[in-house]
This record gives C-alpha cells, sequence and structure tokens, in this order.
C-alpha cells in the first residue's frame, strides 16, 4: 500500500464547498487572488523598490529644470504642483502597462491553466490581479506625494485623495489592457515592443513632461486626442482643488469609459478558449 | 466515468487555406476507478484531447460527458468534479508547496481551516511534509511533479487528468511516481493519463488506447492489444533433432506456426506462458530434450507498428 492510502484513510477530512451566489463566490474569490498575487509580488522586493524609485529620480534629477520651464509657459504657481499630478498618472499608466509581464510568467509557470480547471471565476482571476497593481501603485503614489512637500508642493487634502482615485482609474485600465495583451501574445518578446511602442508616443503626447503650451499647434491637435492628456490635466485640476475646471469631468468621464471597454476586452482575453 | 463520441477538434492556422484537424473523431470509454492510458507519438492528437475533456479547449464538434456531466453545457460541473496536471508544471517558484495547495482548496470553494488542514493531509501523503513550507523554486524536479499531482487531487476529484506525468523524470522519480498514480486507483479515483512512453502504458494503464494523427487506432488492455499482432514467440534451442522436435510441436493445436532453422525452432503461440509448460510436457513425452527455450511477448511497439506501419521508438529518437 502506498503512502498515499494510508494516510488519506486514517485522517480523511470532509471537503465541504460554498456554493453562494455568483457574486458573493466571485467576491470571494478575487479576494484570494488578490492576496495571493500581493503575497507573491511582495516576495520580489526588486521590483517594488525599482517602482519606488524611478519616481524619487524625476524628482530629484528633473524637478529642478521645471521652475524655468513653468515661468517660461506663463503657468502660476509651484512648479512641483504642476509637475507631480503629470507624474502620478505617468507612474500610474507605465507601471501598469508592465503587468502583463507578470501574467507571462503565471502562464509560462502554468498557474493559470491550472487555475483554469478550477470553477473559479474567469474574471476573478483578473480582477484580483489588477486590484494588486492598484494598491501597489497607490502606494508609490502616496509616498511620491510625501517626498515632493519639502520640495514646495502643497497639498489640497481633498484634491490629493481625488487625484489618487483617478490615479487607481488609469492603473485599473492600463493593467487590464496590459493583461489582455498578454494573453494574447504570450511571450515577453512579443509583448515588450508593443507596450513601449504604445506607451512612449502615448506619453509625449500627453504634456507630462513640459506643457502643451509650448507645442506647436499641430501637436497640441494631436494631443487632444490622447486620453491620457484629458487624465493628466483631469489630475492638475483636481490636486490643485481648481474644481470649476471642465477638465474634471472630461478626463475622468474619458477615463472611467475606458476602464469598461478594458474591463471587457480583457475579461475577453481571459475567457477565450474555454467555455 | 468518461464517455466521448466523434470528438473532433481542428485549428486555424495562418497562411494555410484548410484548418489543421489535431484530433479527428475520438470515441472512448473510461470506466470507474481504472488507470486509462492515452498513447501515442507526440502530435498525436493526446494533449488536445485532455485538455478538451479537461474543459480548457472547447471541441469542434462532438460530445464528451466527464464524471457524469456534460462536457458542453455542464463546464463547471466537470470542473468541479476533476482534476488537472499539466504537462509543464503548474506552480509559482516564489510560492511554498503549502500555499500552492491552500489557495487551490480554497479555490474549490474550501474554507480556510479546511483547506490548510486538506493541504497538510496531501503533503504528507505525497511525502513532501519537510518541503511543505520552503519556497517551490528549490525543489527537485520529482518533488515538483509530486506537488503537481496534490494540487490535481486537493478537492478529491472523481477523474484526474495527468498529462504526459513523468516527462523529464529521472527512472527513480518515474517509479515514484507510477506508485502515486496506483495509490489513486486505490482511493477510487478515475485516472486519465497521456504517455509518449511505450513502458509507462504498459506498466501503469489498466486499459488505453493508441492515438495516431488524431485517431486511435487501437484500444483495450496491453495484453489484448499484444496478443491481436501475432501472439508469443517461442524459440527453442535443440541439440541435433529439430526435425523431430519441429513435427512434435507443430502437432500442437494452440501452435499457430512453426519453422526451424540450423539448431533452433521457432513457433507462434497465442498464449506464451500457458503454452510453454504444455511444450516442455510434450517434449518430455516423446524423449525430446530441450537446451534453451525463450518467450518473448510483443511490445505495445509491435502493436503501434502493426496499426500504423511507423514504430514508436523510432518517433521517440526522432522527437
Amino acid at each position: 500500500m502506498t503512502a498515499l492510502t494510508r494516510s488519506a484513510v486514517d485522517h480523511p477530512t470532509t471537503i465541504r464547498t460554498t456554493q453562494g451566489a455568483p457574486l458573493v463566490r466571485t467576491l470571494r474569490e478575487t479576494w484570494l487572488i488578490y492576496r495571493r498575487s500581493l503575497i507573491l509580488t511582495l516576495r520580489q522586493p526588486v521590483w517594488v523598490a525599482m517602482g519606488l524609485i524611478q519616481p524619487i529620480l524625476y524628482l530629484v534629477l528633473f524637478g529642478p529644470l521645471l521652475d524655468g520651464a513653468t515661468a517660461a509657459s506663463g503657468q502660476a504657481g509651484s512648479a512641483f504642483n504642476w509637475f507631480i499630478p503629470g507624474l502620478l498618472v505617468q507612474t500610474a499608466f507605465f507601471a501598469a502597462a508592465f503587468a502583463g509581464f507578470g501574467l507571462v510568467a503565471e502562464l509560462r509557470y502554468g498557474v493559470i491553466e491550472r487555475m483554469r480547471v478550477t470553477p473559479m471565476s474567469r474574471f476573478a482571476m483578473l480582477s484580483g490581479r489588477s486590484l494588486r497593481d492598484v494598491t501597489i501603485l497607490l502606494v508609490q503614489a502616496g509616498l511620491m506625494i510625501v517626498v515632493a512637500i519639502p520640495f514646495g508642493l502643497g497639498i489640497d487634502p481633498v484634491g490629493a485623495v481625488l487625484t489618487l482615485g483617478l490615479v487607481a482609474l488609469i492603473g485599473l485600465t492600463m493593467s487590464l489592457f496590459s493583461y489582455a495583451a498578454a494573453l494574447v501574445l504570450k511571450s515577453e518578446d512579443a509583448l515588450a515592443p508593443v507596450v513601449q511602442g504604445i506607451a512612449l508616443p502615448v506619453l509625449l503626447l500627453s504634456g507630462i513632461l513640459l506643457p502643451m503650451s509650448l507645442a506647436p499647434d499641430w501637436l497640441r491637435t494631436l494631443s487632444t486626442f490622447n486620453p491620457l492628456t484629458h487624465a493628466v490635466d483631469a489630475a492638475r485640476a483636481l490636486f490643485n482643488g481648481v474644481w470649476a475646471d471642465p477638465q474634471i469631468v472630461v478626463g475622468v468621464t474619458i477615463m472611467g469609459v475606458l476602464t469598461v471597454i478594458a474591463l471587457w476586452v480583457a475579461s475577453r482575453a481571459f475567457s477565450r478558449g474555454t467555455t | 466515468m468518461i464517455e466521448t463520441h466523434d470528438l473532433r477538434r481542428s485549428f486555424r492556422t495562418r497562411g494555410k487555406a484548410a484548418d489543421v484537424e489535431a484530433v479527428r473523431g475520438v470515441d472512448l470509454e473510461v470506466g470507474t476507478g481504472e488507470i486509462f492510458g492515452f498513447l501515442g507519438p507526440n502530435g498525436a492528437g493526446k494533449t488536445t484531447t485532455l485538455r478538451m475533456l479537461a474543459t480548457l479547449l472547447p471541441p469542434t464538434s462532438g460530445i464528451a460527458t466527464v464524471a457524469g456531466a456534460d462536457l458542453a453545457r455542464e463546464a463547471g460541473e466537470v470542473r468541479r468534479r476533476i482534476g488537472y496536471v499539466p504537462q509543464g508544471g503548474s506552480t509559482d517558484p516564489a510560492e511554498t508547496g503549502r500555499g500552492e495547495l491552500v489557495i487551490q482548496a480554497r479555490l474549490y470553494g474550501m474554507s480556510k481551516g479546511d483547506a490548510q488542514r486538506r493541504a497538510a493531509e496531501v503533503l504528507s501523503t505525497l511525502d513532501l511534509e519537510g518541503a511543505a513550507d520552503r519556497y517551490i523554486g528549490t525543489y527537485s524536479g520529482g518533488m515538483r511533479r509530486r506537488l503537481d499531482i496534490g494540487l490535481g487531487i486537493v478537492h478529491r476529484p472523481a477523474v484526474l487528468f495527468l498529462d504526459e506525468p513523468t516527462t523529464g523524470l529521472d527512472p527513480q522519480a518515474r517509479a515514484r511516481m507510477w506508485d502515486e498514480i496506483r495509490g489513486l486507483r486505490e482511493l477510487g479515483t478515475t485516472v486519465f493519463l497521456t504517455t509518449h512512453y511505450l513502458e509507462e502504458a504498459d506498466a501503469l494503464a489498466d486499459r488505453l488506447a493508441i492515438i495516431d494523427q488524431g485517431k486511435i487506432v487501437a484500444e483495450g488492455t496491453a495484453d489484448e492489444l499484444k496478443r491481436q499482432v501475432a501472439g508469443d514467440v517461442i524459440t527453442i534451442g535443440v541439440d541435433g533433432a529439430v526435425e523431430h522436435v519441429l513435427e512434435a510441436v507443430r502437432a500442437q493445436p494452440f501452435v499457430r506456426e512453426a519453422s526451424a532453422e540450423a539448431d533452433v525452432v521457432r513457433l507462434y503461440v497465442d498464449q506464451g506462458d500457458i503454452a510453454v509448460p504444455q511444450l516442455i510436457r510434450t517434449l518430455d513425452g516423446a524423449g525430446l530434450s530441450a537446451r534453451t527455450l525463450t518467450l518473448a511477448r510483443p511490445s505495445l511497439d509491435d502493436v503501434f507498428l502493426r496499426q500504423t506501419g511507423r514504430s514508436l521508438r523510432d518517433e521517440e529518437a526522432a522527437a
């Protein structure tokens, strides 16, 4: 008799499985995947540290250049109050755009396939991981705000919290798109040029690094078609408590619509091939 | 426990007008509690069939019932009742063995306490207790494979699908894995495994099907399949009276065919293990003596050779 039969006969565990409403089950499974992926990410502290160091490098090495630049563009107020909301959006955009690389690794390990055979919700596989990305992002963003205060950043508490909400929405959208791309492309080598190729022009056209008011007309016109431009404008208005700025409604609406589209695209990619 | 009828799957390939048919009409019937082997060369359609039965790939056409649930309409029910161990592993190297088992159990709906108890049970069953809280990245290939099986059985499925369970393992780890799989049968689990190793299908499977180019070419127990080939081969080494020996054995009803050359007599019989003692009695009775007597059974490779005209060993060597 093998070890297998012996112990299973000696102490059989009764297996009770929860059934419950589909929504309750999906929430429970989202939580399980969220917890697991957050723990596994924190076991790779190099990535977390990289994510924190990069924006701080921008603050220290690029921020001091801004005083002159913002003066030239005729914008009022602290350069950091203009720059930090943009930097938050950029961090959200880039960090989440690369989330797919983690999923490619999980695909290769066979973890995704293993979970697809369980009765768990396909949506939870996705939402648990995206919420992990958003959590890490919010910690990074919060830290950046705190670090920037000594540089002269003025804080409107309500504005800062609302900006973090917008940052979370951007991160959620980008990580979902990144997961969809990872599921289709299935390799780092194919994913890297796609992510870079899309992310860089979107970033340059968004007015994050320098104000678009400095741009020639054709470039400024082009940038108005970029959703990230509106997200950046909205983040700047929110962060500084300029509640009357119509860009807030425009930017948040655009991001909300994109989030819904991303959810649909990524869910489709996740359940494709399985019934 | 598993029943399929005319199961098919084709894939669209870029640049080709016609779809490629990976599985071309598979009919299977797997009984409760048996180890069913699915033998065939690489690319024969084994994994495609397995992935269809495990709900990972929708069939192009055909019907299947797995563990009492309809594959097309009740995929959720099928998932609850089966376990699946993929070929290339299924674990994250940054997680511990226990961590993987607990999350897997919880994804099957177990409470935290139940999941922890069940994980401990599976760890002890597979003799992984010592490594339970180590990162999987530090496991040996054999340990990782055992953990993969543990993840497949954590919810005590009625059917366990194993895709090439011993590929890449050394002989010792392979023998160990065979014991674990036999242990599952003792618990009443139906095991469906694919393999391209003849020895594995022979040693492990109660019944097996041989698949080639998307079609099943033979099905039965290993003994039945081998018997279909040409029967067993018995070679008798003789000193001197070759003609007399040949005459004596030819007269036996169970001998299908016999021939003599130099100092050996070669004969084909249906069941060698029964024929050998009878032959010895016959020769003794006739006052003849045999110097040597060897019995050779046809292998599953002979079966494959006869059905497809190719040798599975050649395919293996070419792969």
